[in-house]
C-alpha cells in the first residue's frame, strides 16, 4: 500500500436547519476541530482549496474570503466545484498537488449553506445541476431524476417499495447516534404506511419515490486536511493514507445514459480505478460511507462498488449486511438520508466518518473489529460526477 | 422562432440549434447528423463530438420506441407547479437514439409501464410555447 497522502485532521459542523451565522463563521466550525485534530498550526498549512456548490453562495468567489476568515493568507487558495461531489474533487486535487511535491499540507474545506435562499429558490437552482437546455424546460427537479433511476431499476431487479424503506430505516437507525445530524429520529415501516395519517414519510414526490426516500437539505462545512509523508509522520500518532482515488463523469442528458436498471456508470467507473490503485477489491473494504440522497442511490451503490453483484443490491439491505455489525457496515454515521446534504460539505464529511472508524474513534458508531480499509462513495448531481476514495490506515 | 419558445418554459435563450423549435411548429421532431462520420445525437447538436466537425444536418428521429423509465412528479419546481402532477419519461428509439420528455397528458398514470411501445409527437402550449410528447404507440 502506497503511504504517499494522509489525512492528519478531519473536522465538521453540525449540520443544522437554518444556522445562526454566515458562511465564513460556517467554515471555521469544521476548520477549527480539523486543526484541533491534526494538531498543527495555520502556518504549517501550504495552500488551500474551497469547495461548494455555487449556486447557494451569495460570495463571489469564496475561497479568497474564507481564507482571509480562517487566517489561511497569504497562501494560495483555491476553489473547486463538481456539486454535491465538491469536496471529494477538492481531496483528489489536494492529493495531487501534494503528489507532484508543490505543497506539503492542504486544506480541504467543503461548505454549503443551503439556507441562503428560500426552498422554492432551491428547488430551481438545483434542477439547474441537470440540463437546462434540453430537460428543465420539462419542469425536472432531482427526485425525478434518481426516480427515473428507481423506476428501471426496480422493474428490472425486482426492488421493492418496502427495501428503499428499509434503507431509510437502517439510516435512522444511526442517525440518532450522529450528533452532527439534522435528522435523529428512528424510522419505523409504520412511517411509510398511507393509512396512518401520521405517517410523514409515504407521500409521493416523484413516483416511485417518496418524502421518506429524500435526504434533507442542510447547512454544514466539513475540513479534511492531507499531508505528505513527511509531515504526516511528524505531526500524526495516527495517520490515515489515502490508498486510491478514483473519479469519472456521464453525459448530463437522461437521453444519452447507457442503462438506468444498472444504475450510475460513474459509481462503477471511480470504483474501479480506485481499487486497482490500491490494489484492494471490494471484499477489503470493511467500512464504507455511500452517496444516500436517495434511498435508491445507496442501493445502486451497493452495485457499483461491488458490494453485491448487479441487480442484487437489495439483498444486502434485506439481509442487514449493510448494519455495523454485518458483512460490510455501510453509512453507519446516518448517511445523507439521517445527516443532512450540505452540497460542498457532503463528501468531506463522509470522509471524516471512515477516518474516525479507522482510528478506532467513531464512538457509538464504532463498527466491531478493528477496520483497516474504508471506502468513500460520493456522486455530484444525477450521476453527473462520480468520486471514489480509498482510505488505510 | 428563439429557443425561448422551447418547453414549457425556456432557461436557454439563444442556441445554434434553435431551429429546432421551427421544426416543432412544422409538426417534426429532429435531431442533427454529422455529415462528416455520420454520428446522430437527439437532443440536436451543431457541434459533432466525435469528429469535431460542425457540419450538421437535421433529421426525423424515428415514431417507434419503447418506454425505458418513468416518473410521475407530484411536487414540482418553481413555474411549474401547475402542471402537477405530470409524468416523464426517457424514450428508446435503437439507433443509439434515446429521448427525454413529458408522456401525453390522456395516458393514465397507472396505464403507464417500463417497456411499453410509444410514439412521440410535438406539442404546442396555449401560450404559444412549443414542446414534444411521449405518446402510446
Ligand atoms: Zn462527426
Amino acid at each position: 500500500m502506497a503511504k504517499e497522502v494522509a489525512v492528519i485532521g478531519v473536522g465538521q459542523s453540525s449540520f443544522v436547519r437554518g444556522y445562526e451565522g454566515s458562511i465564513r463563521e460556517l467554515a471555521f466550525e469544521a476548520f477549527r476541530e480539523a486543526m484541533q485534530d491534526a494538531g498543527i498550526a495555520k502556518k504549517d498549512v501550504d495552500a488551500s482549496i474551497f469547495c461548494s456548490a455555487p449556486e447557494y453562495d451569495k460570495q463571489r468567489s469564496p475561497a479568497g474570503v474564507l481564507a482571509e476568515y480562517l487566517g489561511l493568507i497569504p497562501q494560495p487558495t483555491f476553489y473547486i466545484e463538481t456539486v454535491c461531489s465538491s469536496s471529494s474533487s477538492g481531496v483528489k486535487v489536494g492529493y495531487s498537488m501534494i503528489k507532484a511535491g508543490l505543497h506539503d499540507v492542504v486544506v480541504v474545506l467543503g461548505f454549503q449553506k443551503m439556507s441562503e435562499i428560500t426552498s422554492a429558490e432551491s428547488q430551481e437552482r438545483m434542477g439547474r445541476g441537470a440540463d437546462i437546455q434540453w430537460e428543465a424546460p420539462f419542469g425536472t427537479m432531482m427526485p425525478a431524476y434518481y426516480a427515473l433511476y428507481a423506476q428501471a431499476y426496480m422493474a428490472k431487479n425486482g426492488l421493492t417499495h418496502d427495501d428503499l424503506m428499509n434503507v431509510r430505516v437502517k439510516s435512522g437507525t444511526y442517525g440518532q447516534t450522529n450528533e452532527r445530524a439534522v435528522f435523529r429520529k428512528g424510522v419505523k415501516p409504520s412511517d411509510f404506511d398511507p393509512n396512518n395519517p401520521d405517517a410523514r414519510m409515504a407521500a409521493a414526490v416523484a413516483w416511485p419515490l417518496r418524502v421518506g426516500d429524500a435526504c434533507a437539505n442542510a447547512d454544514g462545512s466539513s475540513c479534511i486536511i492531507l499531508a505528505n509523508a513527511e509531515k504526516a509522520k511528524a505531526f500524526s500518532k495516527k495517520p490515515v493514507w489515502i490508498t486510491g482515488i478514483g473519479a469519472a463523469s456521464e453525459a448530463v442528458n437522461m437521453a444519452a445514459r447507457p442503462d438506468f436498471a444498472k444504475g450510475l456508470s460513474v459509481g462503477y467507473g471511480a470504483a474501479k480505478q480506485a481499487y486497482n490503485m490500491a490494489g484492494i477489491t471490494a471484499k477489503d473494504v470493511k467500512v464504507a460511507e455511500v452517496h444516500d440522497c436517495f434511498t435508491i442511490a445507496e442501493i445502486m451503490a451497493y452495485e457499483g462498488l461491488g458490494f453485491a453483484p448487479m441487480g442484487d443490491g437489495k439483498q444486502l439491505i434485506r439481509e442487514k449486511a449493510t448494519y455495523k455489525e454485518g458483512r460490510i457496515p455501510v453509512n453507519v454515521d446516518g448517511g445523507l438520508l439521517s445527516k443532512g446534504h450540505p452540497i460542498g460539505a457532503t463528501g468531506g464529511s463522509q470522509m471524516r466518518t471512515i477516518v474516525l472508524q479507522l482510528r478506532g474513534e467513531a464512538g457509538p458508531m464504532q463498527v466491531p473489529g478493528d477496520p483497516d480499509i474504508g471506502l468513500v462513495h460520493n456522486v455530484g448531481g444525477v450521476g453527473l460526477y462520480g468520486s471514489v476514495t480509498i482510505f488505510g490506515r | 422562432m428563439g429557443f425561448d419558445k422551447f418547453g414549457r418554459k425556456s432557461f436557454t435563450g439563444v442556441t445554434k440549434t434553435a431551429k429546432f423549435v421551427d421544426l416543432l411548429a412544422e409538426g417534426k421532431i429532429e435531431g442533427t447528423v454529422c455529415k462528416q462520420c455520420g454520428a446522430k445525437y437527439f437532443p440536436p447538436r451543431s457541434d459533432c463530438a466525435a469528429c469535431l466537425s460542425k457540419d450538421m444536418e437535421w433529421f426525423e428521429m424515428p415514431k417507434k420506441g419503447t418506454l425505458e423509465t418513468f416518473t410521475i412528479a407530484y411536487y414540482a419546481p418553481f413555474g411549474f407547479e401547475k402542471d402537477c402532477p405530470y409524468t416523464m419519461g426517457v424514450a428508446d428509439f435503437s439507433d443509439n437514439l434515446k429521448l427525454f420528455a413529458r408522456l401525453a397528458g390522456d395516458i393514465k398514470p397507472e396505464d403507464v409501464k417500463v417497456g411499453m411501445d410509444v410514439s412521440i409527437r410535438p406539442l404546442k402550449y396555449d401560450d404559444g410555447q412549443m414542446s414534444f410528447e411521449i405518446t402510446k404507440a
